[in-house]
């Protein structure tokens, strides 16, 4: 099991982390906006989280921490 | 469970102010890992005009803010006066390869013991997407909206092919950030950079190919494609110049 944590008040939507998760269960939100004004992206199937940490990875804010 | 994945400690918790996607985020994030790694306290960055100008406000050391191209003078003089200290250079492709390409050329040529983070997103970001000596034929920008030209406009500068055909350079490498295997490869090459520096080697500057999507009319991820796509074979990567090998 591997938990992601979101620093969602960094988020831009940019959308990197979407692009390169292997099981695509990260999305960027329809409803949650930050303080910046921003559609957050977000976990949507914790389940099938494998830990690869790619998004984190791929992200250029460091949204993403990764526990494993 | 345990952290295999966090933000690096050399960056500040300030938000950055770069556009969504912008490749300055992930150059930050790699220039920090490395200097994480090393066992220095005495950490001076220079940071460059460009997008980048307010680098002095993300990185967790000392900073020093030098004029438009001027960056590599600098670090030479901080380099000189505090040599325990691990200098660095920040600096876009405009800052590096316009204005301030007399400064890159001779710091290289001396073989100054400093590490060059040179970020290439073949644009002026900051002022709003003219035409740099990086930018490619075909191309568009502000000042050349129908490509960049060769009649008109030349050809682009390979400044990592250029600086490794002097004595000075230590270690030049060019790298791209657009998927995680790339990025994972372009941590080895600061690292190395970054390294060569702590042992006395000399000149070491990484090329790191970057994303303007906000210039280059793209989405982060398009942009992306791009520098995979056209960005890679016009900027081909690799190791340019690489002294320790001749050494070991
Ligand atoms: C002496 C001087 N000339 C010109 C400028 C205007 N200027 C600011 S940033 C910049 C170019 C930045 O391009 P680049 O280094 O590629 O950085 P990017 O924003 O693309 O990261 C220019 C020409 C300036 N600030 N100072
Ligand atoms: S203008 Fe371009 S280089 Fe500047 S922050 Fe935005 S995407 Fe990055
Ligand atoms: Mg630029």
């Amino acid at each position: 099991m591997a938990k992601l944590i979101f620093n969602k008040m960094l988020c831009k939507s940019c959308g990197l982390c979407v692009s390169v998760c292997p099981k695509q269960i990260i999305s960027i939100s329809k409803s949650e906006i930050n303080s910046k004004g921003y559609f957050v992206s977000e976990l949507i199937d914790t389940e099938k989280c494998i830990g690869c940490a790619f998004c984190a990875m791929m992200c250029p804010d460091s949204v993403i921490e990764v526990e494993k | 469970m345990a952290k295999i994945f966090e933000k690096p400690k050399m960056l500040t918790d300030k938000p950055t102010h770069y556009c969504p996607g912008c490749t300055h985020g992930q150059a930050h994030i790699l220039t920090a890992r490395a200097i994480d790694k090393l066992n220095v306290k005495k950490i001076i960055g220079v940071a460059p005009v460009g997008c980048a100008v307010f680098a002095y406000e993300y990185f967790n050391c000392d900073m020093q803010e030098a004029a438009h191209g001027r960056a590599p003078a600098v670090a030479t003089g901080i380099k000189r006066v505090i040599p325990d200290a691990i200098v660095f250079a920040y600096q876009g492709d405009g800052d590096l390869a316009s204005i301030g390409m007399a400064e890159i050329v001779h710091a290289a040529a001396r073989g100054e013991n400093i590490t060059v983070i040179f970020v290439n997103n073949a644009i002026y970001g900051m002022t709003g997407g003219q035409m740099a000596p990086t930018t490619m034929i075909g191309q568009k920008a502000t000042t050349c909206q129908s490509g960049r030209s060769v009649a008109l406009n030349g050809y682009p500068i390979h400044v990592s092919e250029m600086l490794s055909q002097l004595q000075g350079p230590c270690y030049i490498e060019r790298v791209s950030c657009h998927d995680v295997k790339h990025i994972r490869q372009a941590q080895k090459a600061v690292d190395k950079a970054f390294q060569n520096q702590v042992e006395g080697r000399g000149f070491s500057m990484i090329e790191i190919l970057a994303t303007c999507p906000t210039n280059w009319g793209m989405n982060p991820i398009e942009s992306n494609k791009y520098v995979e796509e056209v960005m890679c074979s016009v900027y081909p990567l690799g190791v340019y110049k690489d002294t320790t090998k001749e050494e070991a």
